[in-house]
């Protein structure tokens, strides 16, 4: 497999008026060429400052990377100097955000925002650099785009700026999009044509995607292979099967059984995940998902699992897992039993 | 039948002669202990359908009826007075909508304090009550809003509005802003305080599956008029409006294999602009299987077996 992307170990922390929090502990993961990798988790569970941390958006300080590294194309990528880090930034690696009004400058027409890019990574002159912009709008689909680039994001709507925000990513054929819950702030039927365009363009352009999102839904569109994050950590991730059909760790468990579904059991009550997450401030020493965990035993809350392999593909950082480790499913159904 | 509307309509006068026609005669009913989910887009007057229901905007023409009594077009203090005994609401965001410099026991007491009769221990014992019961430690009422997590905040929305023991609730995306595993939680302690208090819900959201599984009957709203009302399963499972068609089309599942399977073609441009809105039908302008008469005639909502009404000149 053709890997553009091997982040390995990393590690995040903010300094804060109340103390350190380690927002990442420890992340891995591989992107390989034209695939999809999402990334779900909720919030706070250091699913965007992973991103952020590769782009170099981390505001440091307060924010510090502690370790591990990150290789795209065979470099190293992680506290680079700003000089050198503006030169894979938007080029090697674009990057979409969840709010495109406050992440487009109101100032600047939605055109030469575009063509800002264009020249200062290719060095295009004014004209051809706009002309080149009315191009990418047309290409993510903005309907009369010559019109539409002469004018400001307070003009557009929340459909129209991402997808102007996805014109200005693809400005230099970047390898890795990440977007970073793209659809959020979108309705349903605007984040399908959204979601639509982005796969479009995967295809054309044979483009990587890192996606970041909470919504399983949108996961279950989109992904090749989906990273399951809580509390800083990976704890479950695989192909986007393996996670859905095959799901390993009791955090995805509980996010599916937590949410409703409209195909079989349509009427089966929702299980919500009691309790919150835990405080990254004082990280818990064992297992994050622990002390919510309707299966922890003892060792949970002693030792952090590490993570073990399920399938090929497939992987878990749960002591359930362990080979003298009791078997879920039996859990799961002496559990349904108890219920009945 | 609990609270009825009969052709409502609330418009904004937005300047240089320009109307905003956010709700546009809307003529619903509830039934008393039922879950109305009511979806649509941003945009589409569903907010502000709920507050013009319950007193918080006047309403510019039609009628809403409480109880079989009609509710007056311009709340005086009285009237909210007299209301907010029945009707409370319950809103979209848990930051915004709780007062940063009241503790809970001043946001939560509030309520039972304005209605008066009842002494300072008497709303303190009710207030700790209260939040036992929406699954909060009643020894927490001194503390501010801002210590509270996003779905702990909802749960001192909920306790503000349940605690005046109301008949009608008007939830307005009480879910939208919390994380998948709190929003469970959520729904199910609504839920439960549907069954054991015999309550009436206005669900308003734009997540359709959630909307779905929450609710009895679910209502699609499209730029300030209805689309579709009719038995929730019934509308997701065989819409009949094509703009719901693209809804339910338009909403993901959380399911791979169906998503591979899923012919897609989203809806093409977006919702239009509620200003000056001309006769004919709203979606005229995306509709696939629009005809002549949609540009210049409204359509009706009309009857269709199975408790539905859909508004679309297809079923004429």
């Amino acid at each position: 497999m053709d890997t553009i992307l091997s982040v390995k170990d990393l590690e995040v922390e903010f300094a804060t008026y109340g103390g350190t929090v380690k927002a990442v502990r420890g992340v891995s993961f591989d992107v390989t060429r034209g695939e999809t990798l999402a990334i779900v988790g909720e919030s706070g569970c250091g699913k965007s400052v992973t991103v952020q941390s590769l782009m170099g958006l981390i505001p440091m300080p307060p924010g510090k990377i502690t370790g591990g590294t990150a290789t795209l194309n065979g470099k190293n990528i992680l506290n680079l100097p700003p000089a050198e880090a503006n030169k894979f930034r938007g080029v090697e690696v674009g990057m979409i955000f969840q709010d495109p009004m406050s992440s487009l400058n109101p100032t600047m027409t939605i055109g030469d925002q575009i063509a800002e890019t264009l020249k200062v990574h290719r060095g295009k002159s004014d004209q051809e650099a706009f002309k080149l912009a009315v191009e990418l709008l047309e290409r993510t689909h903005i309907p009369e785009a010559p019109k539409r680039a002469k004018q400001y994001p307070f003009e557009f709507s929340g459909g129209m700026l991402q997808r102007a925000m996805i014109a200005q990513s693809l400005a230099c054929n970047p390898a890795i999009l990440i977007a970073d819950e793209p659809t959020t702030a979108l309705d349903v039927t605007i984040q399908a044509q959204i979601l639509e365009l982005m796969l479009e363009l995967q295809r054309t352009e044979n483009m990587s995607i890192i996606l970041i999102t909470h919504d399983l839904a949108v996961v279950a569109r989109m992904a090749d292979r989906v990273a399951v994050m809580y509390a800083g950590q990976v704890i479950e991730s695989g192909t986007v099967d393996d996670i859905f059909y095959r799901s390993s760790h009791p955090y995805t468990l509980g996010l599916k059984e937590a949410m409703p579904s409209n195909t079989h059991d349509r009427d089966k009550s929702l299980s919500p995940i009691l309790g919150s997450p835990p405080d990254l401030f004082k990280p818990p020493v064992g297992c994050g998902y622990c002390a919510r965990c309707p299966y922890a035993m003892t060792i949970c809350a002693e030792h952090l699992p590490t993570a073990t392999a399920i399938s090929e593909s497939h992987e878990a950082r749960c002591w359930l897992h362990h080979r003298t480790a009791p078997d879920i499913e039996e859990l799961h159904q002496l559990e349904d039993q108890d219920a009945g | 039948m609990l609270v009825r509307t009969e052709k409502l309509k609330k418009h904004f006068m937005i300047g240089r002669g320009q109307t905003l026609h956010a709700v546009d005669g809307i003529s619903l009913t509830i039934d008393e202990n039922e879950i109305l989910g009511l979806v649509g887009e941003s945009g589409s007057g569903k907010s502000t359908f709920g507050k013009a229901l319950i007193g918080l905007h006047p309403k510019t023409s039609g009628e809403a009826y409480y109880d079989g009594e009609r509710l007056p077009d311009r709340f005086s203090t009285k009237d909210h007075l007299h209301y907010s005994k029945q009707m409370q609401m319950i809103f979209q965001d848990p930051y915004s909508s709780l007062n940063p410099r009241m503790t809970v026991l001043d946001i939560v007491g509030e309520g039972p304090g304005i209605q008066g009769q009842q002494s300072n221990s008497e709303i303190r014992d009710k207030v700790a009550f209260w939040l036992e019961r929406v699954g909060l430690n009643a020894d927490h009422m001194s503390r501010y809003p801002h210590e509270f997590s996003g779905g702990q905040r909802q749960r001192i929305g909920i306790a503000r509005a349940m605690i005046i023991e109301p008949r009608f609730v008007v939830c307005d995306e009480p879910i939208s802003a919390l994380d998948v595993s709190v929003q469970a939680q959520v729904i199910n302690l609504l839920d439960e305080l549907k069954q054991s208090m015999g309550l009436t819900l206005l669900f308003i959201a734009h997540d359709l599956s959630m909307v779905r599984y929450v609710s009895d009957r679910m209502a699609v709203m499209y730029l300030g008029s209805m689309a579709e009302v009719g038995p929730s399963n019934d509308v997701f499972f065989e819409p009949q409006h094509p703009y719901t068609q693209f809804l339910v089309e338009s909403n993901p599942e959380p399911d791979p294999n169906l998503e591979r399977r899923r012919a897609f073609k989203p809806i093409v441009g977006e919702i239009t602009s509620p200003v000056n809105v001309q006769a004919g039908c709203r979606f005229a302008d995306r509709c696939p299987k629009v005809m002549d008469r949609c540009l210049v005639e409204t359509p009706d909502l009309i009857a269709l077996p199975g408790d539905r009404q859909v508004a679309c000149h297809l079923f004429d």
